[in-house]
């Protein structure tokens, strides 16, 4: 590693450092009722995720997000697939598609309670309506705007429909795709909390509504704070994978520059 | 063996549409190079789709060993002028050359020594694992080449696909294009618009008219072989076959031309 780099990297470590030092100072001088001490809340992260409450809030809740997410990826590609091929279809169902993404995610919460209840399958539901739609247009534009040339290669050689599927569209299709999981996956964050802070008994978005109201702070900034390190490992998680998958495209697209 | 009969293609409808292409009827014999040549525009790439299948006429017959040419055979391989395209950037040279021998044909073992034997006849086997996007532009080209060749058709039809590279590039090409011939014993349809390149490494010419675009005639090459880019082009009969091409041509652009300007005519 160059000195350059390290000075790089340590100044990316100091950043966080000296904000954290600066809250802890502020929040042990201010005595606020609202923004209890640093190590309050430390301690009582260490207390409810480490690993007290793991199994009881924080799988549940990375259940929820995986599965609507997951969801909402397998039925946007397929339908995606479908309209990014059939263009006549494709015209008919925009003006539909552009509609139910409009829906403010959050409107539908008392819809689902109503028709699917408040558990899980509930949550997963409205995860996954709501992730779905970048990814199905993600999809849909990827499919239709396959090249000419890369078609016609394909058709030329006889490719079986399948083989063609897999092994050509959709990983001509894969940067768009991938483009729409990205815009979904803070959205599923979100209505994963949403949906566990309105008629539920477990989760973290649960966790944290249940300590505001029984004004137990320190351990709703812990929830808070854990929200935002899942956010925060589950984007590294997917620019990871991302990042293998689309190797090619990386390095296709710096050739050509 | 691939016969065009009376075949014509209009784009659109019989009142508004454009005809492309107008009674056109060649054979292509079995071993022969045979190169398209016309003016730009004219509708090379049109009968280059007709003749793979990937266009159906409007009138007339494809046919290959006497069966019409309802979707592309299997007997015919498409080498496209756009290499990076028609090459598939996710996958690395071998799996591309490998890609069209469909598992349920081509045992993995055939299909993995075609693989190689064509790799090595294009000079790329050090770059098998390789990514087309990290080959040059003549490196990629002769990538598809090599994808035709593994797929053992006895047509290779080629759109222009030495278009867009450099003239020594495109010498090494052309030269390698008539090895192949000679050791897979391949048919091979050429289309052009490079006058020179059209005479060096064809058996016969088709000369094609303006838009939309007919036979206007047929050149025998009976320059010797093997051919060489110097001797062959130094050769009298090479620059009296290139100066026929070249008329032709000329006509037709001028024909062309005129009707642009004046398209009541």
């Amino acid at each position: 590693m160059s000195g350059r780099r390290i000075g790089l990297v340590a100044a990316e470590i100091l950043t966080p450092v000296l904000l954290l030092a600066a809250i802890a100072i502020w929040t042990n001088t201010a005595s606020s009722f609202y923004f209890p001490p640093l190590q309050e809340i430390g301690e009582a992260f260490a207390e409810n995720w480490l690993f007290a409450r793991v199994a009881s809030d924080v799988l549940p809740s990375l259940f929820r997000l995986l599965a609507g997410f997951l969801t909402a990826a397998v039925l946007g590609v397929a339908l995606g697939v479908l309209l990014g091929r059939v263009a006549w279809l494709r015209r008919q169902a925009s003006p539909v598609i552009e509609f139910l993404r409009a829906v403010p995610p959050p409107a539908l919460l008392p819809f689902t309670i109503i028709a699917l209840g408040v558990e899980s399958p509930a949550k997963i539901a409205l995860i996954a309506f709501v992730c779905v739609w970048p990814i199905l247009l993600g999809t849909m534009d990827g499919i239709a705007g396959i090249d000419l040339t890369q078609r016609d290669t394909g058709r030329s050689f006889q490719i079986r429909a399948m083989r063609s599927l897999f092994r050509v569209e959709l990983p001509a299709a894969s940067p768009q795709i991938f483009a729409g999981m990205r815009t979904s996956l803070p959205l599923a964050i979100i209505l994963m909390v949403i949906s566990e802070m309105v008629g539920a008994t477990d989760g973290i978005g649960y966790f944290v509504v249940q300590s505001q109201r029984t004004f137990a702070l320190p351990d709703m900034w812990s929830g808070i704070i854990l929200l935002g390190i899942l956010g925060y490992l589950l984007n590294l998680l997917f620019s990871l994978i991302e990042g293998r998958v689309l190797a090619w495209h990386r390095g296709a697209r710096e050739q050509t520059r | 063996m691939l016969k065009l009969e009376g075949v014509s293609k209009r784009y659109g409808d019989e009142n508004t549409g454009v005809l492309a292409v107008r009674d056109l009827t060649f054979e292509i014999g079995e071993g022969e190079v045979v190169t398209v040549v016309g003016p730009s525009g004219c509708g090379k790439t049109t009968i280059l789709k007709l003749m793979a299948g990937l266009l159906a006429p409007s009138s007339g017959a494809v046919t290959i060993d006497g069966r019409p040419l309802v979707k592309p055979p299997l007997e015919i391989a498409l080498v496209f002028q756009d290499y990076s395209a028609s090459l598939y950037p996710w996958m690395r040279v071998a799996e591309n050359v490998r890609f069209p021998l469909d598992p349920k044909r081509v045992s993995s073992a055939e299909a993995t020594g075609r693989v190689e034997r064509a790799l090595e006849s294009v000079g790329l086997t050090r770059f098998a694992d390789s990514y087309p996007w990290q080959l040059s532009g003549g490196m990629q080209q002769r990538v598809a080449i090599a994808r035709g060749i593994a797929y053992q058709p006895k047509i290779l039809l080629m759109d222009e696909p030495f278009g867009a590279l450099d003239a020594q590039t495109r010498a090494e090409l052309e030269d390698l294009v008539m090895r192949v011939r000679d050791e897979f014993g391949v048919t091979i349809v050429f289309v052009t618009h490079d006058i020179d390149e059209s005479v060096y490494i064809a058996d016969r010419v088709l000369i094609m008219g303006p838009r939309p675009t007919y036979v206007e005639q047929e050149l025998v090459v009976g320059l010797p072989h093997p051919r060489d880019q110097i001797t062959s082009k130094e050769d009298p009969s090479f620059a009296h076959l290139r100066g026929i091409v070249y008329r032709s041509i000329r006509e037709s652009t001028q024909a062309m031309a005129s009707v642009a300007k004046d398209p009541e005519r």
